[in-house]
């Protein structure tokens, strides 16, 4: 899906990424927790979170995650705004709770990151 | 020892939640620069930020050394800030002293070392209570630099 699809499918407004609204999405994680994210989530994924500080956004770049969509009507910090605006992440929005976003991107054929972690 | 294709480091002062990352994004771009590959930037980073993350959480002040030669990347982080008394335990996943400031980050949940451990190809850690914490990271480049 393109992140224009993504944007219309959850009734999103794009905060940062106007320009950025053709790239392909294939894949996405849903977390709070940073460090699982950085544990688990791939490269041009979705970020799904209701996080909303910089290290989101930190996050996003050293992942080189395609997009952020913020769930539950949660809007970036202004130091998050700036800082996703620095480093060109597009940075979503909707008030879709985000087990309705994650229903809604897979039944469209959006899988996750991985299916399940490695038993250790 | 290869020449080295870069040598730096980065000071991180503890308490500046704001700033965290921001060494890391530096890192970041100058792995990029040299012309590694993708996956070795991103492992790169990542154990980068979850150092930087740590130091900003739990130390002083403390610094962030890259060297790079053609088959390595190395990472040092290096904090002067109350060290780790239990290593081992430390390192289990899941076990964490943060505080809320540092949970309301996305971080805290007893991941960051064990994260840093699996994204390295050799990890090394020692702490000394009151004084600090030294890890060291390694990342293969298979020669791609």
């Amino acid at each position: 899906m393109t992140l224009r699809e993504i944007k219309e499918l959850l009734d999103a407004e794009v905060l940062i990424g106007e320009d950025q609204l053709d790239m392909e999405v294939k894949t996405a994680f849903v977390a709070d927790l940073m460090s699982d994210v950085l544990a688990f989530a791939t490269a041009d994924s979705l970020l799904i979170t209701g996080l909303t500080n910089p290290q989101v956004v930190r996050t996003a770049d050293v992942l080189d995650i395609a997009a952020v969509m913020m769930g539950r009507g949660k809007r970036p910090s202004p130091e998050t705004f700036q800082l996703a605006e620095e480093l060109n992440i597009p940075i979503l929005t909707t008030k879709y709770i985000l087990f309705e976003i994650a229903g809604r991107l897979y039944s469209k054929g959006i899988k996750g990151c991985i299916e399940k972690v490695d038993s250790k | 020892m290869d020449k080295p294709l870069y040598e730096g480091s980065f000071a991180v002062v503890g308490g500046s939640f704001d700033n965290a990352g921001e060494v890391s994004s530096n890192i970041k771009s100058i792995l990029k620069q040299i012309g590694l590959p993708n996956s070795v930037v991103r492992r790169a980073s990542l154990v980068a930020y979850e150092s930087e993350i740590n130091i900003v959480s739990y130390a002083r002040k403390g610094m962030i050394r890259l060297h790079v030669v053609p088959n390595i990347v190395m990472i040092e982080a290096i904090d002067e800030g109350q060290g780790i008394p239990d290593v081992d335990l430390a390192m289990q996943p899941g076990w964490s002293t943060a505080t809320d400031k540092i949970r309301e980050m996305g971080f805290g949940a007893g991941m960051g070392l064990c994260n840093i451990k699996s994204f390295s190809d050799i990890f090394q850690i020692s702490s000394e209570v009151g004084k600090g914490t030294y890890l060291k990271m390694i990342i293969k480049t298979n020669g791609s630099a």
